[in-house]
């Protein structure tokens, strides 16, 4: 069979790859572009660990074949900090303890970056439903969420 | 002499249910081997896959522990954990 | 105790892998790859119980690009007796029929013949072709129906130990274990009250985010690399030397970053079989499990089924306590009963005490320890029948316990007597609290547990190296799952004197630093923090021993303070400090490298007490219940990093409230797993749940140069009971089987409904 030749934007960066019909996107990014930030904790779509942009909207890549990629606009965690700076969510996770054993944060990130994207001034509650597609096994979600509501908030004042 | 605390199940193979016993010795090895001068046959059960709590304590594979001459030395099952 | 005050421990600074971990740097288990690896592929058995007369692989080695094709018959058989592997007890026929079937499958998931191929799908199509004649057999899958006369025997050479005359009796009970202290029938004649009932839990699944992952590479003349997340791996590189009859030294395991294990990462599955793929292939080998199979395959937490009798004067003085329990092992002996009964009673001081504990096999996965094994399961019974106690006396929940708490002195029902214990702080906090003082809104109930564990020490290993610049690469051995590379650095900061950023703390591979019993037991702060302190203090000593020749003076006449070597007196000469970079820079000239190691036995952990509190609200309609505050009190000793001494209380809590509202093991008729994903194993998410407050009590151990006594294990003990509590007080009904589900719930308030109707 035949491989997919896809043309793709992932981070920024032109991008092109071959794939199987059957690999996901996901698969694309850890076993054939090297981006292992992406995790998956499931490959069904239930625990968001795999969480990427696709075309500004927030998506599950193990839910997406890499031959959609084409034509479209990926980010993932590797394209969050903008060079040596971290983007300030990712520092306040670092700062505020929002991560324990780590797995399920660049999916957390991911989303909780696209959740300040549409809403800068989230309350608990809004925070707490947008982030209902993440699993963490180790927080309890606590420091997580205080993390993300003090980013909107240091957000909001620059 | 410590007082040296056995488990039940011990106490039922070798002591004929007496669970507590005034044993002299300074250290875990030294109690267990007099245990085994009384109890023939107890010491392996001392020795391997147990713990010991000395005076509230707990030592796994403590068998060069010191023992004061009052202390109280309970051997119960090992302990792991998440 | 005077309270000590330090410069770093105590403090909130930010994790040495922090960065690599918000940036998806960080390289878990399924990150690693090797160049020219195969993809492994376990074929696991469909049913809960069989005879396998037979495997034919020959198809499936037969197809171009399969590489290597293994059964059980590629491993030695082990003796059925119980051997150390990496420091852990265990019996090696046991494990290697775990991690691949024999002569039956056991269980639904149990892994049965493996293969190894250039790619996934070549993979899989190769275990489709791959022939087993099974002849299925009755299975069993609950508890109490696996003790039951008459029930499918998983094990022909199953006798059960400790009991006199049951050398002849095929049985599904392992072992039985039983406590007692007092006079049973002098304890119930004292008492005024008596409450007696059953409870039941389900097995419930650590959930860790990450599934497990290996990487074998092996080489001809019998090298062995094996990178994976484990919570050990000293303990991977034992159970793989034994099970595949190898040398340790020749096994090289390197743990990648870890992302969850809660214990279920304290055991091996595919480490073995990756390394036997690589060994036949002759390439690296890469085995990571699907949710599926991290579902069907890997160990969860033992299930419990148990009556519990308590017995008090009418003042409130608990005079008796008898608890039965049996526990599920899944498929092979070894569910957490010795700790189940011996946790069961240990927060009370009570005279009269008797525990009989049970371990029983059934056709499930083998159980994997799990945040305190065995104490939630008993807590779940006791401490449910504790408030029960309390509403049959008329007395708040709260102050019973503060009753009867275990104290200095108190004499447990498995031998050892208590010291300096924090059982009356932490209830005390409890009282004190917010919480605890504000009223309840309409509607709600509020309920209360306690927990222990004994938390442990075992062995550890570590190094600290003073690089030529001053700085500290901090060497450990301990698999760091929630933040304690920062809690060691801290401790090494405090005792070097130097800036927490100047000291980098490493996890080894096995074959870098000496051997560390696994991480798991709230053990890794504790034990392997005294190496970490021991090694930098041997350092220390070495850089007064470079500055006492630099001064040409007596050692002794040198002290180490806030950082740098000091003249001890002001009779030993006039010396400006000497920094520790200003030595370190000097090292060749004094003697050459600075180092320091130590490794220990730890000894002297201090039991960890905690207690919760949750506010409920139940829909009557639907059952559904919602945590609307909780709040998790615990002793840790010393938090040495607070944030996360936070975060494992709330991570445990969390846990906790899964296990106690939603999660668990759902079998069809055939014995097979129904729920294998996590959208029907349904954990918590984030709009389950308040935030959870934490309130951390520190008396400190004294055996620990820092105070610590462990925190990890304790903070699931509680949840399930305490928000039983909580319904009750809510509803008025008392459940006694988890988990508390929506239809469960609500068929419970249904059937209170009728009852109620015909009353009136
Ligand atoms: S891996 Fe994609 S949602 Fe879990
Ligand atoms: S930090 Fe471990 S799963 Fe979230």
């Amino acid at each position: 069979m035949a491989k997919n030749h896809v043309t793709t934007t992932i981070n920024g960066e032109p991008v092109e790859f071959l794939c199987e019909t059957h690999e996901t996107m996901l698969d694309v990014l850890r076993n054939d572009l090297g981006l292992t930030g992406s995790k998956e904790g499931c490959g069904s779509g239930d625990c968001g660990a795999c969480s990427v942009m696709v075309d500004g909207r927030l998506a599950c890549a193990c839910l997406m074949l890499g031959a959609e990629a084409e034509g479209r606009s990926i980010e993932t965690i590797e394209g969050m900090a903008a060079g040596e700076e971290l983007h300030p969510l990712q520092k306040n996770f670092v700062k505020e303890a929002a991560l324990q054993c780590g797995i399920c944060t660049p999916g957390v990130l991911v989303a909780a970056k696209a959740l300040l994207e549409r809403n800068p001034d989230p309350t608990e509650t809004e925070v707490r439903y947008w982030l209902a597609g993440n699993l963490c096994r180790c927080t309890g979600y606590d420091k997580i969420i205080r993390a993300v509501m003090d980013t909107a908030a240091e957000m909001r004042a620059n | 002499m410590a007082k040296v605390i056995l488990t039940r199940w011990l106490a039922r193979q070798f002591t004929a249910g007496q669970i507590e016993h005034q044993v002299p010795g300074l250290t875990i090895r030294a109690l267990a081997r007099e245990l085994e001068y009384r109890y023939p046959g107890i010491i392996k059960h001392l020795e391997d896959g147990v713990a010991v709590a000395i005076d509230g304590e707990i030592y796994q594979n403590a068998f060069l522990e010191k023992v004061e001459p009052n202390s109280e030395v309970a051997f119960m099952p090992p302990i792991e954990g998440g | 105790m005077a309270e000590k005050t330090y410069k770093w421990v105590g403090t909130r600074q930010p994790r040495p892998d922090g960065a690599d971990k918000v940036t998806g740097r960080a390289r878990f288990g399924a990150d690693f790859d090797m160049p020219g690896q195969l993809v492994g592929k376990v074929l696991r058995s469909p049913h809960a119980h069989a005879n396998i007369r037979s495997i034919d692989t020959s198809k499936a080695e037969a197809l171009p690009g399969v590489k290597a094709v293994m059964t059980s018959a590629d491993m030695p058989d082990m003796p059925d007796e119980m051997a150390p592997a990496g420091e852990v007890m265990v019996n090696l026929r046991d494990v290697t029929r775990n991690v691949m079937a024999r002569e039956k499958a056991l269980y639904d998931g149990h892994a049965v013949a493996a293969v190894a191929a250039t790619t996934e799908a070549i993979a899989r199509q190769a275990l489709a072709l791959i022939e087993v004649d099974y002849e299925v057999l009755p299975h069993v899958i609950d508890v109490d129906q696996a003790v039951a006369e008459g029930a499918p025997i998983l094990h022909e050479n199953l006798r059960t130990k400790n009991v006199d005359g049951a050398e002849d009796t095929l049985t599904n009970v392992a072992a039985r274990i039983q406590f007692t202290k007092g006079d049973m029938d002098s304890g119930w004649s004292q008492a005024d009250v008596v409450i007696e009932h059953a409870f039941t839990t389900k097995p419930v699944h650590q959930g860790y985010i990450e599934p497990h992952a290996a990487v074998a590479s092996t080489t001809e003349d019998g090298q062995v690399q094996l990178w994976c997340s484990t919570q050990g791996q000293f303990n991977v590189r034992g159970y793989c030397a034994k099970l595949l009859g190898m040398e340790t030294s020749q096994i090289r395991v390197t743990p990648s970053e870890i992302g969850g294990g809660f214990g279920g990462k304290t055991v091996v599955y595919g480490e073995p079989l990756a390394i036997k793929l690589s060994q036949k292939a002759g390439k690296p080998v890469k085995i990571v499990m699907t949710r599926e199979e991290v579902f069907r395959g890997s160990g969860p937490t033992a299930a419990g089924a148990m009556d519990v009798k308590l017995g008090a004067t009418k003042d409130g003085r608990i005079v008796a306590a008898d608890l039965n329990i049996r526990m599920q092992a899944g498929a092979f002996p070894g569910a957490p009963v010795g700790p189940a009964c011996m946790c069961s009673f240990a927060c009370y001081d009570i005279d009269n005490i008797n525990v009989v504990g049970f371990d029983v096999v059934s056709n499930r996965p083998k159980v994997a320890a799990y945040r305190a094994p065995g104490s939630p399961v008993a807590a779940w019974g006791v401490e449910s029948a504790i408030n029960m106690l309390a509403e049959k006396l008329g007395m708040d929940q709260l102050e019973l316990r503060i009753k009867n708490a275990a104290r200095e002195g108190t004499k447990t029902h498995y031998g050892p007597t208590f010291k300096d214990i924090g059982m009356a702080a932490t209830l005390d906090a409890a009282k004190n609290s917010p919480h605890y003082q504000t009223p309840l809104k309409p509607g709600q109930g509020r309920g209360v547990a306690v927990g222990f564990w004994f938390n442990i020490g075992m062995d550890s290993s570590a190094a600290c190296h003073v690089g030529e610049d001053g700085t500290v690469t901090l060497i450990s051995g301990s698999p760091d799952i929630g933040g304690s590379r920062a809690s060691l650095a801290l401790m090494a900061a405090e005792e070097l004197g130097v800036d927490y950023q100047k000291i980098r703390p490493i996890v080894a591979d096995t074959a870098s630093i000496g051997f560390n019993f696994l991480t798991g037991g709230s053990r890794v702060t504790f034990a392997t923090g005294m190496a970490v302190v021991q090694a930098v203090r041997e350092a220390i000593d070495e850089l007064r021993a470079r500055a006492a020749k630099l001064w040409e003076v007596d050692v002794e006449a040198v002290i180490w303070e806030d950082g740098c070597a000091k003249p001890a007196g002001s009779n030993v000469g006039d010396f400006e400090p000497l920094s520790l970079a200003e030595i370190a820079v000097n090292a060749g000239k004094t003697g050459g490298p600075i180092n320091g190691h130590a490794q220990l036995n730890a000894q002297g952990a201090g039991p960890g007490f905690g207690a919760q509190i949750y506010d409920v609200s139940v829909d009557q309609d639907t059952g559904h219940v919602t945590v609307d505050r909780c709040t998790v009190v615990q002793d840790v000793g010393t938090a040495i990093h607070p944030d996360y001494v936070e975060g494992q209380l709330q991570g445990g809590v969390v846990q906790g409230i899964g296990w106690a509202l939603n999660e668990e093991y759902i079998y069809n008729d055939k014995g097979q797993l129904e729920n294998t994903g996590f959208l029907d194993y349904r954990m918590p998410v984030a709009s389950d749940l308040p935030m959870i407050e934490p309130i951390i009590v520190e008396v400190p151990n004294p055996n620990h140069p820092y105070g610590v006594r462990g925190v990890g294990e304790v903070p699931i003990v509680p949840p399930m009971a305490a928000i039983g509590n909580a319904i009750a007080g809510a509803t008025g009904i008392r459940m006694t089987d988890l988990p508390m589900s929506p239809p469960k719930l609500s068929a419970a308030i249904d059937a209170a409904r009728v009852s109620e109707a015909a009353d009136d």
